[in-house]
């Protein structure tokens, strides 16, 4: 469904993305970690066609979205990291707006509209200004917006963050569900390595640009020799114990980082 | 229901919401109005250049359209910096589209605008010579709206934050609005000042609704004003369009 070869992204000399690589299947939920400024958001930008890949492929659904940009458009829904609301506008105009910018018709529109709110309990608060809402109503509005034009792939970007436990986990059991029932394909991205353990299906590690592992939780633990998918991740993107441990790469990044001033 | 229907329906929306706003967008037309109309009205009387309220009126109702479809188009970075720029931008439709919607939505904003300037214009004496005149108003009020909403976007389209914001409204916009003969006579413009003031699209859109509503010390001809409006505002539109086109987020 999702396809990435040799996918390199380029802000002046930093390399964002470096070389990455990496297929996700019909119906598979893939979860993309990384510590922060690893390349994860700038990857599912190119993915979504807010930026160009400075070079590399991508297909989604068998389209490439840098030609064929509408039909690839249509075929996914995204929660975004960053807020993307508007704030002036209610929360039904919020949806409205989706709905119509991905030509869901009508009826359909009012009745999903509907649902979703009621699902993400926000249909109380359905003609309210979003700019009065709590972080983590706007965060539940921006994931029930993502699933109106019931997309074939979603593209989750920390959708969880500043949730609290209660909506975290009704969220993933809505995310499992949608992805059982109508094989949904997921692409996420998260900090809570357990929530990544427990969802996904597969995993891929990404430290500074590079994807530096591949595989089922599972498998990942295993070739760390890990018992948790933290110690997992921590193991690979070797930020623990870095002092006493530290690789030769990491040296070398230590060094770059204290002649850069810091600012990587 | 059309994608660029609903983007107009936003803009629309979002300033229709926002009250005090409004309101206090009234207050800087009015302040021209009363200060300068009251103020140099003598002077300009006894200069043999005819009623200053009158002159200026057309000058401060080009103001407040021009104000007010520029920061729509400059909007786009409220947008951007809000995130739902984003929104739009992942969407299947064109940008094409969604550059029309907005600019629209933003144009419609600055003619309601406009209008209530020229209200506040009727209520403090101004008199147009008769009721044709206002809809020929309206007209150049939509060509005005039109080329700077487009502007705006084309401007915004660049910007990736506020900072350049202040840039803009220093070194674009207030040379637009003073070069425009919007407070003095652009006939009376000599030297470098009257080439300059003649590339200045507000200048025309001004001296259109001052041909129409009859004001005295008109410039060009109205039908010169027309062309060249619609002429800029093509152009403009285009501009726009394609810079939008051209947003990464
Ligand atoms: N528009 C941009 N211009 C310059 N550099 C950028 C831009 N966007 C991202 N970067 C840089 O690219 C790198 C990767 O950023 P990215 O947002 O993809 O990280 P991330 O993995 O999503 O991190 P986080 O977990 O913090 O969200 C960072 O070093 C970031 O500073
Ligand atoms: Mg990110």
């Amino acid at each position: 469904m999702i396809r990435v070869q040799n996918l390199v992204k380029t802000f002046g000399t930093l390399n964002a993305v470096n070389d990455v690589s990496f297929e996700v299947a019909e119906g598979e939920i893939f979860a993309f970690l990384g510590p922060n400024g690893a390349g994860k958001t700038t990857t599912i930008k190119m993915l979504t066609t807010l930026l160009k890949p400075t070079s590399g492929k991508i297909q989604l659904d068998g389209l490439d979205p840098q030609v064929q940009r509408n039909e690839a458009r249509k075929r996914f829904g995204i929660v975004f990291q960053d807020p993307s609301l508007d704030g002036d506008l209610t929360a039904s105009e919020n949806m409205e707006i989706h709905g119509v910018l991905y030509h869901v018709p009508h009826k359909l529109r009012r009745q999903r509209t509907e649902e979703l709110l009621k699902q993400f309990e926000l249909w109380d608060r359905r003609n309210d200004q979003v700019k009065k809402f709590s972080g983590g109503m706007k965060r539940r509005l921006e994931i029930a917006r993502g699933f109106l034009h019931t997309p074939r792939i979603l593209f989750l970007d920390e959708p969880t963050l500043g949730l609290d436990p209660q909506s975290r986990n009704q969220l993933w059991t809505h995310i499992k569900k949608v992805n059982e029932a109508e094989r949904v394909t997921v692409f996420l991205t998260t900090h809570y390595m357990d929530e990544a353990d427990r969802v996904a299906h597969r995993i891929g590690v990404i430290d500074h640009g590079k994807l530096v592992a591949q595989g089922t939780p599972a498998a990942i633990k295993e070739q760390t020799g890990t018992t948790t998918l933290e110690d997992a991740f921590l193991a690979l993107t070797g930020s623990t114990i870095r002092e006493e441990s530290a690789s030769s790469a990491d040296q070398m990044r230590q060094f770059a980082k204290m002649w850069s001033g810091g600012k990587r | 229901m059309s994608v660029i229907y609903i983007l107009w329906l936003r803009e629309v929306k979002r300033y229709l919401r926002s009250r005090v706003q409004i309101i206090a967008s009234l207050g800087n037309p009015l302040l021209y109005l009363l200060v300068l109309g009251f103020g140099l009205g003598p002077v300009f009387k006894r200069a043999g250049n005819g009623d200053y309220l009158q002159f200026v009126a057309p000058g401060i109702i080009g103001m407040s359209v021009l104000f007010s479809s520029i920061f729509s188009g400059l909007g786009l970075l409220w947008d951007r910096q809000f995130g739902f720029l984003k929104e739009t931008l992942v969407a299947p439709v064109s940008r094409m589209q969604i550059m029309v919607g907005r600019t629209l939505g933003g144009s419609t904003v600055a003619v309601i605008q406009g209008l209530l300037i020229t209200l506040v214009c009727v209520i403090a004496g101004f008199r147009p010579p008769n009721p044709l005149a206002i809809p020929l108003t309206f007209g150049f009020m939509v060509m005005i709206a039109v080329v700077f909403a487009s502007l705006g976007v084309a401007i915004g389209s660049g910007l990736q934050d506020m900072q350049g914001f202040q840039l803009i409204m220093n070194f674009l916009v207030m040379p637009i609005y003073f070069l425009s003969g919007a407070l003095f006579p652009l006939k009376d413009a000599h030297g470098v000042l009257k080439y300059i003031t003649r590339t200045d699209p507000l200048a025309y859109g001004i001296d259109g609704i001052r041909s129409v509503l009859g004001a005295p010390n008109v410039a060009f001809d109205a039908r010169l004003d027309f062309v060249v409006l619609l002429a800029v505002g093509t152009v403009f539109l285009m501009f726009g369009a394609w810079r939008f086109h051209k947003i990464e987020a």
